[in-house]
């Protein structure tokens, strides 16, 4: 018999050989408590974090938790069923309406994480004998949604709007064309610009999908995004984004303008084969994204916060993944997993929580300190984190 | 018609750059384990395969493609 898992074998080596070395295991971290959207008690230790997608810190948000306890009592646990058929209650469609508010769109629909979301868009509306267009430091969600659709797909150099272009103008004019790209990607917190590359999608003939996970509530002047940023959210045909990340529950969705869009409902196979959210979750998801549209305060506090941490780590020596900040992550560049791990566990053992990100999902092969602010750092929160990052840099010897 | 050995000259003078170990092309080289690429050094190959012969590569067709041989098949094929 062979064993099928005879495949992950040089995974397991690895991290065989990293765990020998004496680190803690970087992927399997418990938090036993959580006291705020920043702290939380780790290993006994109380933590600051800074590796979370709470940008908002909406977490523990009064109203958030309210909404959703009163849902419970109402609706209960769960819902059992899809969403065609016994999953729709009251506040999905509310929380549905919330996203239309948020995004002044026509049409939204709510899935069960935002890793559906693209599954599940990208692979229903381009089929046989159409073209995806994708950036190829692309999320995860997005390269499956490729896989799992019958569409063409063509990969573009990260950010790169000549080679976008190109490719474009190389595909036969008459075929259906989905250009897919990202407000911010995640790994280095570099934001597209969109307003060249959604230009030059138009000119080509292709829809253009965005996924605005990680600047939803954030960047623009309502939070609706990089596009709205730059100007260009009325040529984006379908806004992806999710609940995880600034509205602090769980859920991805769909935003778009397009007349036919409700027709989604019938044919996107991950949301029909699947259970909808518990009304608990909608009922939060509805108050928090009601509750960002007004929250330019926090906004500009997060960006502060951004500024101070990306200058300060500068400072110390630090390598970081853009030159300025541009969004709410900041990736710290490692030289290799081994002192990346050693870093990781340095800055946990002063009580400072980041995500150590590792290949496939990090760019180039690289190893990243990735660092996400919340509006709920407190100025001086993010004074002392830069000082944890000093004293587990030197005992890392990552700077002098 | 393209003459297969022009597509297959132009194509290895497209690895060089990448052929940091100097392995001696044919073509039944492999990208994977003669040349020992990573996806990133496919990614830029790829790109400048495609820029070279003003064709597209889709992921699609890159999965198929293992050998020096099987790229060049695949290069007159999408340029004709």
């Amino acid at each position: 018999m062979t064993d099928l898992f005879s495949k992950f074998d040089p995974l397991i080596q690895q991290r065989e050989n990293l765990l020998s070395t004496g680190v803690r295991d970087p992927f399997s971290l418990v938090m036993e408590e959580v006291k705020s959207p920043t702290v939380a008690v780790c290993n006994g230790r109380e933590t600051i974090l800074l590796g979370t997608y709470n940008y908002m810190g909406m977490t523990f948000d009064p109203d958030v938790i309210a909404a959703g306890k009163k849902a419970f009592d109402e609706f209960g646990a769960g819902t059992t069923g899809s969403r065609v058929l016994n999953g729709t209650f009251r506040d999905h469609r509310d929380v549905e309406e919330a996203l239309k508010e948020f995004y002044a769109m026509d049409h939204a629909m709510v899935f069960s994480t935002g890793y559906q979301a693209n599954l599940g868009i990208i692979s229903t509306i381009a089929g046989k004998g159409d073209y995806i267009i994708l950036d190829i430091d692309s999320h995860a969600s997005i390269y499956d949604g490729c896989k799992m659709g019958d569409a063409e797909v063509v990969a573009f150099r990260h950010n790169d709007v000549e080679a976008l272009e190109k490719r474009l103008k190389r595909l036969p004019p008459e075929a259906g064309k989905l250009v897919v790209l990202e407000g911010v990607y995640s790994m280095m917190g570099d934001v597209a610009p969109l307003k060249e590359m959604i230009r030059v999608s138009k000119e080509a003939g292709a829809m253009v999908l965005v996924d605005e996970a990680h600047s939803m509530g954030f960047i623009g002047e309502h939070g609706r995004g990089v596009a709205e940023e730059q100007g260009v959210i009325d040529d984006v045909d379908f806004i992806i984004g999710t609940f995880s990340k600034s509205v602090g529950t769980v859920g991805g969705f769909c935003v778009s303008n397009h007349p036919k869009f409700e027709v989604m409902r019938l044919v996107c196979r991950p949301y029909v084969f699947t259970a909808a959210l518990p009304p608990s979750v909608m009922a939060s998801s509805a108050t928090s994204i009601r509750k960002l549209m007004h929250g330019s305060n926090k906004r500009a506090h997060l960006w502060e916060n951004s500024k101070t941490l990306h200058k300060g780590l500068r400072d110390l020596g630090f390598k970081l993944g853009t030159e300025t900040p541009q969004s709410a992550i900041i990736a710290v560049i490692m030289p290799d997993l081994e002192r990346g791990a050693m870093m990781w566990e340095a800055l946990l053992d002063n009580g400072l929580y980041v995500n150590l990100a590792r290949p496939p999902a990090t760019p180039a092969g690289m190893t990243l300190l990735r660092c996400s602010l919340c509006a709920e750092h407190t100025a001086e929160q993010v004074q002392d984190i830069l000082k944890r990052f000093a004293i587990a840099g030197r005992a890392a010897g990552i700077i002098s | 018609m393209t003459d297969r050995q022009t597509v297959f000259d132009k194509v290895a003078d497209l690895i060089e750059p990448f052929n940091k170990k100097g392995v001696a092309l044919s073509d039944a080289t492999t990208f994977q384990h003669d040349l020992e690429w990573d996806s990133l050094t496919v990614m830029d190959f790829v790109a400048a395969v495609e820029d070279d012969f003003d064709i597209i590569i889709t992921m699609n067709m890159q999965a198929e493609i293992e050998t020096v041989g099987q790229l060049v098949d695949a290069v007159i094929k999408l340029g004709s």
